[in-house]
């Protein structure tokens, strides 16, 4: 498929200096994750500290990076399949669907792998994102703030019955440890199923001018010889098995897919092929920051990053939705 | 602006239109049985609650013991069905709308964030020291900046107020338990421990000794907005036409919105946050009251709010053996409820 957008031949001014930009954005979030390498506790000049660096800072940054870089560019599919710019996994419900099919697979299965349990979650994921979807279609006023309400709604009320569940089964107290975004655990050995993620990543790329024209409306998606059901299919089932990783290996990463792309169109327009690569980035330099930022602030103790997005991305949020209206 | 308006039907003295009207004494009796109603379920709930299972011997020391404690918990349910119901239902004709509520707009939210703070930036004394009306003072002024901060965009924006101001509510309320959680994450555990019972409460396990506080407040609060309440009813009727009618529109939505934020407070403190529970309430009334006015409303809610509760509190306690989750389960009805209300009418 021939890309559609026709952007004007681009002068070799114009790509040196737009690839001189991509190439400082990734030096600087390469410094982070560099930094991320040699932040902790663990004097890594001591006895064992080699061993050390490959059994936990290694593994954690590179979760991080994953986990970050397909939480980020998921928020930008959902952004394009709903056409709305206030969509992400939190906002959409995805999560908090994800969470439920995790605590189901625990009581359920409880003897199957992780691996079983990603399984669970993702396909819950996916269901309760196609529900947001159908949803959608039924609601009469479609302006763009009433989209993530009624996302949020469903996310409050299937975090009700996920409550409800776990309580009847004594569960409460590891839920909340399950889902608090952190990337403390993450050790040798637990985080691989992660590049799973790597691959959605990559499929994403591949489908960037699908997904663009599909952001177009059905009715002209359709025009343009897309066949629009099966992209919006193959978006959300990426999505959802982005989602569903993250949340069973780190846990809710909030706000991360919705102020990352944002921030991003803000700066570079709504290209999305080109936009990848920096929503990619975006979201690794600022789930590093955060993180490295919850391992300092109280040696030797953490903060779980997704309390540090909470907060961080609430008010990136607010900024931006105040900002939207500011121009009417 | 226009859409903001939920429709009123105003009781007019002398309607000029040939509609059809019932006089006012009808109305009045259906009222009055309606009342009667859910107060006879509210009655039979809490008499269930106090007597329904006991393992004693009637009329026993032990038997009174229990029903003793049992009290307590229809106490706090009164007082937060009482809370939650009157401050929507004043907040609703405040702001001129019938969706959001305080707890929507992260009110409670507030509420913890600012617990948390006092002990982070004063320690475990603070709130020991500050127990009672001054902390409650100095919540509601934080909580009514807020409020006033939010209703200051709900009348100088120009379109989709409603969506905005609901959204803002809803992320800041994320973002408030966000911080809040982040806080008590950097308290050490002694202080965590004072703090938790301080906020995590639930109808089973609410703090009695709070209660009387609590109750005391809800009386004076009560009496305050009943003995304002037909000039609720005419500030309901919005900016301009309140002012013509010679009411201070701006003093009188900032006193009912403090009034709100101090009820507000005082539901978190006992039970933690319900999100949906006024909003159900307030729509209910609506339904069964038929009117606006604040004489009829206010009771009405008032009753509805404490018979919902009670009868779910007595089903998941002695049906499921439940009792801690009633707040969780009102809160799944409701957000359907919620979302339902929303998908069918929109922020109209």
């Amino acid at each position: 498929m021939t890309t559609l957008t026709t952007a004007p031949a681009p002068t070799a001014a114009r790509t040196w200096q737009r690839s001189g930009g991509l190439l400082a954005a990734a030096l600087l979030t390469l410094a982070l994750v560099v930094t991320s390498l040699f932040v902790g506790v663990y004097d890594l000049g001591a006895q064992g500290g080699d061993a050390m660096f490959w059994i936990t800072r290694v593994p954690r940054t590179l979760a991080l990076v994953l986990a970050g870089s397909a939480m980020a560019v998921s928020g930008l599919v959902l952004q394009q399949l709903t056409q709305n710019r206030f969509v992400e996994a939190t906002t959409a419900g995805t999560s908090e669907w994800a969470a439920l099919g995790l605590l189901l697979s625990v009581i359920l299965l409880p003897t199957v792998g992780l691996a079983t349990r990603m399984v669970v979650a993702s396909a819950a994921a996916f269901v309760g994102t196609m529900v947001f979807l159908v949803v959608l279609r039924r609601v009469q006023v479609r302006t763009t703030l009433v989209v993530p309400v009624v996302g949020l709604m469903l996310g409050a009320v299937v975090s009700a019955l996920t409550t409800l569940i776990a309580v009847r089964t004594n569960y409460l107290q590891l839920l909340g440890t399950w889902f608090m975004g952190s990337f403390t655990t993450v050790v040798r050995g637990q985080y691989e199923v992660l590049w799973v993620v790597a691959a959605v990543c990559v499929a994403i790329f591949v489908l960037a001018d699908r997904l663009t024209v599909a952001g177009l409306g059905r009715d002209v998606a359709t025009n343009l010889g897309l066949s629009y059901d099966r992209v919006l299919l193959v978006g959300t089932a990426m999505v959802a098995v982005a989602s569903g990783v993250t949340t069973v290996v780190v846990g809710f990463l909030p706000f991360l897919g919705l102020v990352v792309p944002n921030v991003v169109s803000l700066l570079r327009g709504d290209d999305l092929r080109s936009n990848l690569p920096w929503v990619c980035l975006g979201g690794v330099a600022l789930v590093t920051a955060c993180d490295i930022l919850g391992r300092v602030v109280r040696m030797p103790f953490e903060i779980p990053v997704g309390m540090i997005l909470g907060v961080v991305g609430a008010a990136g949020f607010l900024l931006l939705v105040l900002r939207v209206r500011r121009r009417g | 602006m226009a859409e903001l308006v939920s429709p009123v039907t105003p009781i007019s003295p002398a309607g000029p239109g040939p509609a059809p009207r019932v006089p006012l004494r009808d109305t009045m009796a259906r009222y009055g049985v309606r009342l009667a109603l859910v107060t006879l379920v509210a009655v039979a709930a809490a008499t269930g609650i106090l007597v329904w299972d006991n393992p004693a011997a009637p009329g026993s020391s032990g038997y009174w013991t229990i029903v003793r404690s049992r009290l307590s918990s229809v106490g706090t349910i009164l007082v937060v069905a009482f809370c939650h119901g009157v401050a929507t239902v004043a907040f609703h004709s405040v702001t001129n709308n019938r969706i959001l509520t305080p707890s929507i707009l992260g009110f409670d939210a507030l509420y913890r964030v600012v617990q948390t703070a006092l002990v982070f930036f004063l320690g475990a004394g603070s709130l020991a020291a500050t127990d009672g009306i001054a902390k409650v003072v100095l919540q509601s002024v934080l909580m009514v900046g807020f409020a006033t901060l939010l209703y200051g965009w709900l009348f100088t924006g120009r379109r989709a107020d409603l969506h905005l101001l609901l959204l803002v509510g809803v992320v800041l309320g994320m973002g408030f338990g966000s911080l809040s959680t982040f806080m008590q994450r950097m308290l050490t555990p002694s202080e965590f421990d004072i703090l938790s019972a301080r906020l995590f409460g639930s109808i089973s396990t609410s703090s009695a000794e709070y209660l009387p506080w609590g109750a005391a407040v809800c009386v004076v609060v009560g009496t305050l907005l009943w003995r304002r309440r037909h000039v609720l009813d005419v500030v309901a009727l919005g900016r301009e036409t309140a002012t013509s009618l010679g009411v201070r529109h701006q003093r009188e939505v900032l006193l009912t919105l403090l009034l709100v934020a101090v009820l507000v407070s005082v539901s978190t403190s006992l039970v933690g946050p319900m999100t949906f529970f006024g909003f159900v309430a307030a729509l209910l009334t609506y339904q069964v009251v038929g009117t606006s006015r604040h004489a009829l409303t206010l009771p009405m809610v008032v009753a509805l709010a404490s018979a919902m509760l009670l009868l779910a509190y007595f089903v998941l306690r002695h049906v499921f053996y439940a009792g801690g989750l009633v707040t969780v389960v009102i809160e799944l009805g409701g957000g359907l409820v919620f979302l339902f209300y929303l998908l069918r009418k929109g922020l109209r």
